[in-house]
């Protein structure tokens, strides 16, 4: 059943708005390309011919921030990378989401010590977290998904 | 901020790294450019100063860091056994070298002795994660070099490496499969299929890639006579791996000094003359078919038997003995409470991953941890040789240049 038999011949839809824009949100967000360490081998894999991210969306990795509106932190961020990762989510323009993709960017994983920031969202605020030493390519898709079941109950009054 | 209106720079840019740019930078003559630590082409988090110019990169000053995990710090804190699970996101790439590196420094260490069933599937997994790896530089290489459909050949090919990886061992990365004195558990009984069904399959996809690339035209006029490196400059800098290899000088560990049995199989060391980016990436293609040898012959003359040392000192007992024996309920207690203890002193081992030399320097103090861990590693010493081969190249030859060296950030930091 395609969108035209609901439609009917009159060639309109009514619909809340945001509705309208969540959905459009979801079917074309761009991740920014944030590949930190083993989480990034099975990001790649991920948008590779495997596992096809872009049958979600996500065709397009942006390398620049400001291009992006998802930022996948993609392995273990060092206490030499945390100014740098804020630095990074602070130009991405409204709205924007972060998945904080494996144990080290969720909560610091096996690396309890001096070096490593024991989870990403002591920097960023994180939308959704994706367990695995390094997740399988699936978990991540599968996060994604969460994801966009997230922005597709955003509120108009909400945004700011 | 204040800019200096005859540099164009900041006051104090300079101050901190005149040592490192050419007095025309402090002049302003040439530009002082970042690069990195987040750009896609830098293979992780590495960045770059770079002086420029126009767009020749006068000097090259790699900054790491950015990924220092504190690994060897962190193996010091766990028993041995819990220790090897840092391996393996050392050098996320070669997961089993760096745990066959490891665990081999601990048979060194306390002399224990590896069933050659264990040995032949050490090979075998090994090899194999060679390719896994070469494939994910061929794929991002050429990327580099704007080829982006190359990757999606590579990691369709290394998808199914990885399903073997996990039919043996549970995970796809991050395998922990070798363990001192043997494996962690024979193989599963369709790995032999898997494995051959692989074999007859991957020499085929090689040709494809060189199809692909090997005479592309915009490929060779992107990686001939680029990045030239002289073997005196290599062995200078002790540069190993592909990067010596393409130099001239044939030195592979699996020849200079086998280990884990590579003494008995039949293949060649490839080596180049050349010593450019083309050079070095017909190296690689050529080692993955002498890997793809390997893996057959070790498939086909895979002995059978245990895969584990009969040393209950390090190895646990197995499952069946637990209800029967008291002696392995005991052993097995205590090396999952305490772990083993190897005897004092120190021991340096070393393989040849995708990159290069690999060596883990293990300090025992007769205690169940290890008193210090240092890891000798390819990528940190083949980065030296960046800011070498990128002089008076284009700033787009240096993206590829940085490909060629096969750093990975994870080997470099740590």
């Amino acid at each position: 059943m395609g969108i035209e038999q609901k439609a009917g011949n009159m060639g309109v839809v009514t619909l809340k708005l945001e509705e309208v824009i969540n959905w459009s949100r979801t079917n074309a967000m761009w991740p920014m390309l944030f590949g930190l360490a083993c989480c990034a081998i099975e990001m790649m894999s991920a948008q590779a011919s495997n596992f096809d991210m872009s049958r979600f969306g996500m065709e397009l990795m942006r390398p620049s921030p400001r291009q992006s509106d998802l930022m996948i932190v993609a392995g273990r961020v060092s206490r030499k990378m945390g100014p740098v990762l804020r630095w990074l989510y602070d130009q991405m323009p409204e709205p924007k989401w972060v998945i904080a993709m494996g144990d080290c960017a969720s909560c610091g994983g096996v690396f309890n010590n001096y070096a490593i920031v024991q989870g990403v969202d002591e920097v960023v605020p994180v939308d959704v977290y994706v367990a695995g030493c390094p997740p399988r390519p699936e978990a991540l898709i599968h996060g994604i998904v969460t994801l966009y079941e997230k922005v597709k109950e955003e509120k108009m009054k909400d945004w700011a | 901020m204040d800019i200096d209106l005859e540099t164009n720079l900041p006051p104090d840019a300079l101050d901190g790294m005149q040592h490192l740019v050419s007095d025309r930078a402090v002049r302003g003559e040439t530009v002082l450019l970042n690069m990195g630590p987040q750009h896609p082409s830098t293979h992780g988090v590495l960045r770059l100063l770079l002086e420029l110019d126009g767009e020749v990169v006068v000097n090259c000053v790699p900054d790491i860091g950015f990924l220092h995990t504190g690994i060897e710090k962190n193996m010091e804190a766990k028993t041995y056994l819990k220790a090897e699970v840092m391996t393996d996101r050392l050098d996320y790439l070669n997961n089993l070298g760096n745990n066959l590196t490891y665990v081999m420094a601990i048979e060194k260490l306390a002399d224990l002795d590896v069933p050659p069933r264990a040995q032949a599937i050490r090979v075998l997994l090994t090899e194999l994660q060679r390719i896994a790896s070469h494939l994910v530089w061929l794929g991002t290489h050429a990327l580099d070099a704007a080829a982006m459909s190359v990757f999606l050949y590579c990691f369709r090919e290394r998808e199914r490496i990885l399903d073997i990886f996990e039919m043996v061992s549970g995970q796809r990365m991050m395998t922990t499969y070798f363990r001192p004195g043997g494996l962690w558990r024979d193989v599963t009984s369709g790995f032999e299929a898997a494995v051959r069904d692989f074999v007859s399959y991957f020499p085929p996809r090689v040709t494809e890639y060189d199809r692909l690339l090997t005479k592309n035209p915009i490929f060779l006029r992107r990686t001939k006579e680029i990045g030239y490196l002289e073997p005196e400059v290599a062995l200078r800098h002790g540069v190993t791996g592909p990067m010596l290899r393409a130099a001239g000088i044939e030195f592979d560990l699996r020849k200079a000094q086998p280990y884990s049995g590579y003494e008995l199989y039949d293949f060649d060391v490839p080596t180049h003359t050349d010593s450019d980016t083309y050079a070095r990436y017909l190296m690689r293609m050529e080692e993955m078919r002498q890997s793809i040898r390997i893996v057959e012959q070790a498939l086909n003359k895979l002995p059978l038997g245990p895969v584990r040392s009969n040393n209950r000192k390090y190895v646990p007992p197995p499952r069946s003995e637990l209800g029967t024996s008291m002696e392995a309920v005991i052993h097995h207690f205590k090396l999952w409470t305490e772990g083993f203890i190897p005897p004092k002193g120190s021991v340096y081992v070393a393989t040849e991953s995708p990159r290069g030399e690999l060596g883990v320097f293990l300090e025992s103090d007769g205690g169940p941890k290890p008193y210090r861990v240092h890891w000798r590693t390819p990528s940190f010493t083949n980065i030296q040789i960046l800011p070498i081969l990128a002089r008076g190249h284009l700033v787009a030859d240096l993206v590829l240049l940085i490909g060629t060296v096969d750093i990975l950030l994870g080997d470099v930091d740590r």
